[in-house]
Parts: structure tokens; sequence; C-alpha cells
């Protein structure tokens, strides 16, 4: 009895503020039975706050902190490198693509941005004001570090 | 290095716990740097990415028992150091806070009752009670009574286990793969054309090819990281030429020299035409149609898939016939002559300078081109057939099996191919493209495998659609689901799927990580290890097997798929499942139980502990006490090796990116079917069509015949689902990721805004989307990354709030039962929400 509270204590945490029958389970339908429709949510308002927001880690691509609405990225144009190219920030103040957007599939540094990275959108996305369905319990590497010398852990 | 071990688990449930209480992220304080390589050293190791076919290689790092970071493989042929947006948050996907620990039944005063609420047991009280229904079952219907559907996701050595319980142990080929959904009728086309499974080409043709050309599909957002190799190439190589056709405009147009949107279904125009401009334009590369191709002319009229009293059906003049016979080059040439250009342009609403340009390509003898698919074509009523003309333009200009050269079918799920194609997980196949329907495939099995003669079924089980029909009809009873969302997946839930998952007389197993939709609807729900919880291998889209080590725990008392299937075979005996006669004519057999049978057969546990890696964990094999992986896959190879198919030895895959199969003296194959690249090529052949007796690959006539259902006075939209970049398939682990879901966290309509204005709506609107079957509330789109034209919309199916497969039509090809989720008519009404 004690596991079963457990449970449902876990998925009413998942889903904070929905009432959940036990036979109810899928978490990201919010309690809505599989054969009934629920009003749809507004639509999601794009961020644009133009605040960078941590990467979860290094080779994270960073999320961009604005709208793109309307953004050429195609054969004739790419807009985004109007702010982000190398000789494009001085004035923009935007962060300057990474220096792996010049490198080749040889890992070969080319003249200019590379056109294996050339669709900008396949790696950054924008963010919605959306609240997460589900929170994730992913851990930041510095907690865990702490976690590891706090607790003499060896690593590995 | 230690194995994982408990202390590790326990460390990493602190960690979690510690980091949930200090609240995520941490705040951007100054920190003092941390140098001390013992702290900062991070454990690196590869893996195939969890999500789609393209195959990028991961590295995946580890600390303390956790996954901290992921990154695109440098090393990796596939993907040289990128991911796409999804690849770069894997790190997170096993993270959900809603992750399943224990198995759970649905239960009423402490039994099991199908009404009941779902209450946490045992692994002992679940497999308890899936054995009793089990037995139950086989004993009142045998084998038929009983199914599993499995995936595209299944390790390969996952699929040959759930294929050998199956098809050998419970003596049934009720077993499908939600593989059917996304790759049958490529499957059907390759085996028609070729006589063989999967493509001669390989990624290696994106850095050749001087034009591509895209059959319905959309690849910067379903397979981003190949297209980055085809901007690579556009952008690097200005004569190089890109087409995109598809039913809507989406975001490859971005890169289309020639565009083009056409009406749905006529591909089969086009392709036609396309082959009869490359006749009339003198362009058949006669001395190879000559040596290496016949030509047949396919049966007509064959229906659509649908149950047998359906009206269509009955209608049908010849349903599901895949027969032809032989005809001559002149004959073909005068079937597609009625393909006109202006035929082509008027069918398909395409400009017929826009089609001019893109049968040019195929013509042009200098032009390599490189034609590239995947659920546009393959989700068709008519799948089979536009594979086999796509094939034809290919053949026709011989343009096939060469650098750059290259029709290519890509494929939507991580082992689609390594997993559902090569083991053999679908109702009709065995392990290398053997069939259960002949003898003599069904005894070289049972060779292998060391059991009597007679073991494996002749009888073609029931594929997905059919499963569903089947459980709703209350004639499969028992039926185990393994790493899939087939609730959420397949065509018209409101009519198949649900009511066949809730009749009282079914009892349906579910394991998941996560309480998915189908889930839900199970009776018993088993908490699954996924991706790096398990030591696994996948088989990409270009043959390529890649292989990974399990890096770190699953939570609570999770257990892989095999652990599960492997667990539960020792819940029977041979004289439980198997006929008297059998035991009778090989007493040995008598008393065992099926996992001494299957799994204890002094194969599959021939490797002893001591062979696997001292440095990594392995869940199942520290249970079963032998390296149960190895032991599988080698069996499972020896299928395959000295019959074109043949894999490397296991250890290998855990030392390469991945090698494409098949695998000769050490040496991987790039161009299958040509003479020099393939080592199964007969010597001075030039090209060898091995699949086919004589050598030859075939050029079907196939004409066009319309969809199953088109608009109407009543429902007056087509409709056309798919996915989205930021989610893969129905979400259930990008939905967790919160980057990904604020990305993109909702489905939607997309439409014409002309549509949405005849409508009355606007961008944002409530709507209902309604069918004859089903209905959905979502919002409209007129703005978005995907542009219909009028009279179509395209709502993607990740998003388990808005479950589009409620308004799917359950039409299928004919030949690969592969249903067409891109073709049904809806309409959209405004509701006031």
């Amino acid at each position: 009895m004690k596991r079963k509270l457990s449970l449902v204590a876990a998925l009413v945490l998942a889903v904070a503020g929905s009432a959940m029958a036990q036979t109810s389970i899928a978490t990201l339908r919010g309690g809505t039975p599989l054969n009934t429709e629920s009003e749809p949510p507004a639509m999601a308002k794009e961020i644009n706050s133009d605040l960078r927001q941590v990467r979860n880690y290094p080779e994270q691509p960073p999320l961009i902190p604005h709208k793109i609405d309307g953004y050429q990225i195609d054969l004739n144009a790419n807009k985004c490198l109007s702010c982000h190219s190398r000789a494009a920030v001085e004035i923009s103040q935007a962060p300057m693509i990474s220096i792996t957007h010049f490198m080749n599939r040889d890992n070969q540094f080319l003249a200019s941005v590379t056109p294996r990275r050339y669709f900008c959108n396949q790696c950054h996305v924008v963010q919605t004001d959306a609240r997460p369905l589900v929170e994730n319990g992913f851990v930041d590497i510095d907690q865990v570090l702490d976690y590891v010398k706090n607790n003499q852990g060896s690593s590995d | 290095m230690p194995n994982l071990t408990r202390r590790d688990v326990i460390k990493a449930q602190a960690v979690a716990a510690a980091a949930a209480a200090a609240g995520l992220p941490i705040p951007a304080a100054a920190q003092n740097l941390v140098t001390d390589a013992q702290l900062t050293d991070l454990k690196w190791s590869k893996a195939p990415c969890r999500f789609c076919g393209t195959g990028c290689s991961i590295m995946v790092a580890t600390k303390a028992g956790r996954v901290v970071a992921t990154h695109g493989d440098a090393e990796a042929e596939v993907n040289r150091g990128l991911n796409c947006v999804k690849g770069y948050f894997l790190s997170k996907i096993m993270y959900g806070q809603d992750r399943l620990t224990q198995p759970l039944l649905r239960k009423s005063n402490g039994v099991y009752d199908k009404n009941g609420d779902f209450e946490p047991v045992s692994w002992d009280e679940a497999f308890d009670i899936m054995a009793e229904k089990w037995k139950a079952t086989l004993k009142a219907k045998g084998p038929q009574g009983i199914g599993m559907f499995g995936s595209g996701q299944w390790t390969v050595w996952e699929g040959y286990a759930a294929s050998k319980l199956m098809k050998a142990g419970f003596r049934s080929n009720n077993i499908d793969p939600n593989a059917r959904h996304c790759m049958a009728s490529a499957v059907v086309g390759f085996i028609r054309t070729f006589g063989i499974d999967e493509p001669m080409g390989c990624y290696d043709d994106f850095e050749h090819a001087d034009a591509f050309v895209l059959w319905g599909s959309n690849m910067a957002e379903m397979h981003p990281i190949l297209w980055t190799r085809i901007a690579d190439r556009r952008f690097s190589h200005p004569h190089v030429k890109v087409a995109v056709l598809s039913t809507f405009q989406h975001r490859s147009f971005d890169l289309a020299d020639i565009p083009a949107v056409f009406t749905p279904h006529t591909d089969l125009v086009i392709l036609n035409y396309i082959a009869n401009y490359i006749i009339q334009n003198g362009a058949v590369n006669q001395d190879f149609v000559a040596k290496h191709v016949n030509f047949a002319r396919g049966a007509t009229d064959i229906g659509y898939g649908l149950r047998d009293n359906h009206p269509l059906q009955q209608a049908a003049a010849n349903p599901n016939s895949g027969k032809s016979e032989p005809m001559s080059f002149d004959e073909f040439a005068e079937f597609v002559s009625e393909y006109t250009l202006e035929k082509a342009a008027e069918m398909s609403g395409v400009p017929a300078e826009t089609l001019e340009k893109i049968a040019a390509l195929y013509a042009d003898p200098d032009t390599k081109v490189m034609s590239l698919w995947t659920m546009g074509v393959n989700q068709h009523t008519r799948g089979v057939w536009v594979n086999n003309m796509i094939y034809n333009i290919h053949l026709l200009t011989g343009k096939i099996s060469q650098p750059g050269n290259s029709p290519f079918s890509l494929t939507g799920q991580p082992s689609a191919c390594g997993t559902a194609r090569e083991v053999g997980t679908f109702a009709h196949r065995l392990p290398a493209d053997l069939l259960v329907a002949k003898p003599e495939h069904r005894a070289y099995a049972e060779k292998i495998w060391k059991l009597p003669a007679g073991t494996v079924p002749e009888w073609v089980g029931a594929h997905a659609v059919l499963q569903n029909r089947k459980l709703k009809d209350g004639e499969i009873n028992c039926y185990w689901v393994q790493v899939n969302n087939n609730m959420q997946a397949a065509p018209n839930m409101m009519e198949e799927g649900l009511p066949g998952y809730r009749n009282p007389d079914n009892f349906i197993v579910v394991s998941d990580a996560y309480p998915t939709v189908t889930a839900e609807a199970a009776d018993l729900i088993l908490p699954t290890a996924m991706w790096v919880e398990k030591e696994g291998a996948y088989g990409n889209a270009e043959r390529r097997t890649q292989f990974w080590y399990q890096l770190v725990n699953a939570p609570g008392e999770s257990k892989s798929d095999m652990w599960q299937l492997v667990e539960f075979s020792k819940r029977f005996t041979t004289d439980e499942v198997w006929p008297a006669e059998i035991l009778d004519a090989n007493p040995d057999y008598k008393g065992k139980t099926l996992f001494e049978v299957l799994f204890a057969n002094g194969q599959v546990d021939k490797f002893e502990m001591t062979e696997k890696a001292k440095e990594y964990g392995n869940h199942e094999s520290e249970d079963f006490g032998f390296y149960i992986q190895k032991g599988l896959f080698e069996e499972y190879a020896e299928f395959g090796r000295g019959h074109a198919h043949d894999l490397a030895p296991f250890d290998t895959y855990h030392e390469v990116r991945g090698l494409r199969w098949p695998v000769v003296d050490g040496k991987e194959t790039k161009w299958r079917f040509k003479e020099g690249s393939d080592p199964y090529v007969k010597p001075g052949s030039d090209f060898d069509f091995y699949g086919k007796p004589d050598g030859k690959a075939v050029i079907f006539a196939l004409p066009y015949e319309p969809p199953a259902e088109s608009p109407d006075a009543d429902y007056p939209l087509w409709l056309s689902t798919g996915r989205v970049l930021e989610h893969w398939h129905s979400g259930s682990m990008t939905q967790r990721v919160p980057e990904l879901h604020k990305a993109v966290p909702d489905a939607l309509v997309y439409m014409h805004p002309d549509d949405a204005e005849a409508m009355g709506v606007r961008r944002g609107s409530a709507v209902k989307v309604e069918s004859r079957r089903g209905h959905i509330i979502s919002r409209v789109e007129t703005r978005g990354r995907n542009k219909p034209p009028k009279g179509l919309v395209f709502v993607p199916w990740f998003d388990a709030r808005q479950l589009i497969n409620k308004v799917t039509l359950d039409a299928t090809d004919p030949l690969s039962k592969q249903t067409d989720f891109k073709k049904c008519a809806v309409r959209v009404v405004p509701v006031g929400v």
C-alpha cells in the first residue's frame, strides 16, 4: 500500500494540478481519457527576451532567445548570419557562430561558414512560453561534481 | 574502472535527489574553476542515436552513474560530429520524472481486473498473470490466439529473441514490428524489383551525386544530418541541383532548385511520365537494360487493404494481388506512352516545365542522380508500386549501384533495417530475408536453432493493422507490445485500436520506459530499460550495424525488453506449448522450458561472462549468467554469413563506428550488385542483381489508380500526417525534454490562409479536425514552417494530447499492408474554445 501511495504521489507531482485517476496514467494527456478531447492550449508565444540560457552541457547548441519569424534561410540568403557571422558581430553585438561552424567533414577550417551548417534551425531552436508537461531530472555536471566532491566518490 | 554496482545506482539516485532539492538550473553565480582531473574527467563512450534511421553516432559522457553530456561523434562517417537538435538533447531523454519503475497491473480488490486501477506489482506477479493468460489462450485457441507487436527500435538481439520466442517457442507468427507502418512498402518494393531487401547504395552517394530528387520526403526535418550532407554538396558544388516533390511546401523547399507541389497520389503519374520521357528522348541505357533488366506487367485494381467486407475491397478485381506477367521493352514503352507531359501536368498540378526539368535530370547520362524517399512513398495505398516505379527510372538509365547514382530508401527508425528487416520480425519473415511460407527456409531456421523439424509454423501471421482488427474481433486475446506507442501511432484509433485493446476478452501487456497512451490502454505495464541503460545494436538505412554498451543503470526495477522476453520464456515448458507429435518424434525436448530450448541451447549461452567488457555493466548477462547479447548475435549472424548478409564478428562492432553489410573478409560493402564493390557479384557480369535467379532486376508496368478516400462535399480537405524536426515519432521521449517541448509544444493544423478564411477561422483558432472515423480538437496555423496548398491540411502526430490517428483511415497498400497516413478526407470546423 505504501508503494502504491508513493506512485500516486509521483504521478500527481508529474502532472501538477490535474486530478489523476490511477486508470489514467498517460501523463502527457493530463488526465484526459483516451476517448475524449481536451481543450487545446492557446498557441504558445515565442520568447523574445534576448536573454541567453545556461547550456545543459558545453556541447549543447545554444537556444535562440529571440523570435525568428519570417527569417529567410534558403538557397539565396541566410538571415541569421547577418548578425551572427564573424564580420557582423561588432555591429550586432550578437554571439559569433562557433568556430566548429567553419569546419568541413574532415575537420579542416574553411574560408567561410561550412555549408553543412547552413540551416541554423536544424540545431538551434526558439523557445516558447509553454510549460513543460513533465519535469526532467537531468542533473547538471556541476551538481554531479559537487556530489562527487562531497561524497569522496570515485568518478566513472 | 569498476563495473556499475548497486552503489553507483544509489549514488546516481542521490545525485538526482540533491539536484532536485537544490532546484534546476543552478544559478549562474561566480564559480571556482574545478581543475582536478580526477573530478573533471568524463567517461566518453559511443552509441548510435536513439531516434531516426540515419544512424548518427553519439559520444555519451557519464559521471557518477549519470549521463551528463552528449555530442555528435567526430569519428563517425555518418555524421562527422554533427547532431540535429533532438540528438543534441539525447542526454535528457532518460530523465523524464515520470519514468516507470515498477510493473503496474490493473486490479480490483487485490486481483487482476480489466476495469481495475493500475497498482504496482512485483515482476513475479506480472509474469504469473501473463503466463496464466498466455497458457489459457494457447489452450483455447492455439498459437493464433496470441500476438506481439514490436519495433524498429528493438535492438538487434531484442528483436531476435522476440522472433525466436514467438515463432519457435510459442509457434506463432503473429509478430509484427511497427516498421510495418514505416518501411513495409520499401521492403516489398525491394523484393519485387531486386529479390533482396535494403538499399544497394550508401551515404557516400551524397558526396558523389550531381542531382538529388526528394520524392515526398522532408529530409530537412526528418533526416536533418543527411540533409546537411546534401546542403554541403549543393552549396560546395554549384552545378548540383536539388528537386523537392511533395504534396505541400515544407522546409526542404528552402534548398530546392526545382520545387514541385503535386496533387496527392499523382506521384504514380509523374513517375510514369519520367519513364516515358526517358524512352521518348532516347535516354534508355540500352546496354544495361539488355543485360540486367526484365520487364513485367503488374496486376492492377488490387484494392486498399481494408477489411474484406469493405465496399472498396469488394469492388476490387484483383484484391491484394502482387502477380505480374513478363512483357517486352516495347510493350513497356507502349504502356507508359499514355503518360504524356500534358497528362502528367494536368493530373499532378505541377507545371509542365517543372516536370520536364525533373525528367531531364534522370535522362541526362552525365548527371548522377540520387532519389530519396521515406513515408511519402511508403505510407501510400500504392506504396510498393511507387517504390517499383522509382527503381524503373534508375534501371532504364542504368543509374544504380555506382557512387552518386542511387535510388535510396530512407528509414524512419533507428533499427528498422537492422532489426525489423534483417532479423525478420515481420509476420511473414525469418532472419536474412527468409520466409515462413517456404519449407526450406523454415527448415534452415530450425537447423540453426537446433529445434525439431516442424517447430516454426508455415502460416503468415497477422500484420500490424490486422492485429488491431483481430484484437477488436476477439481473435487475438493475449498481446504484448514492446518499444513502441501503437495506440498513438496506428490508424483509425477509435474504430480499431482502442476497442481492440479494451475488448474484455483481451489481455494487453505494454513494455515501455514511460506511461504512454499505449500503456494507458494496457492491462499490464512493464517498466523498461532504454537506450544506453542496456547493451545494444542497431542497423541504419545504409546497412550499417552499430553497437553500444550499457553506460548507466535503468531506474527502479526497469529491465530491458530482451530480459523480459528471455525471463518470460522460463515460465513455459515445451509440453505446454508444442503439439504431442513434435514432442513424440523428438523426446529429448520433452519437459524442457522454452528458456532451455531457445536460449540455454549451447549457442546463445556459449559465451562466458569473462568475455564481456569489464568496464561496463550488463544487467541481462549478470542475471542470466552468460554473455547473452553475444550469444544471440552470433547465433543470428549464422543466418546471413555466406548468404550476402554477412555480419562481422560480435567484438568488432564494439570497436568500430559500424560496418555496412555484407562484411566479407573484414571488408564492408558500399555498393551492392556492382562488380568490384560487391564480392557477391559474379565475375565478368559488371552488374549482378543476384537476389533474382537470373541476376536481372525487374521494371514493372504499373498504372495510376485512385486513392482509397478523396475529399468530397462532406469532407472537403486532404489530411496528411507526419513529423516535425523537434519531436521523434509519438514524442514519448522528446516531449519530456523541456527544450524540445518548449520549441514545439503542441500539434497544430497547418493550412492555407485562404482555406482558413473560407472556414471563418484564423491563426490560433480552435478547430475540430474530423473524418468519418473520429476527430481531434487543435488550433490553426497559417504561417508556420509547413505551407499546404489550398485543399490540404497537415497535422503532426507527436502530440499525445491531440491524437490525430483518431481521424486517419486504416487503408493500407494491399501488397505491403502498410497504412497510408498521408491521405484521407477531413473537414475542419471552428469550435468555441
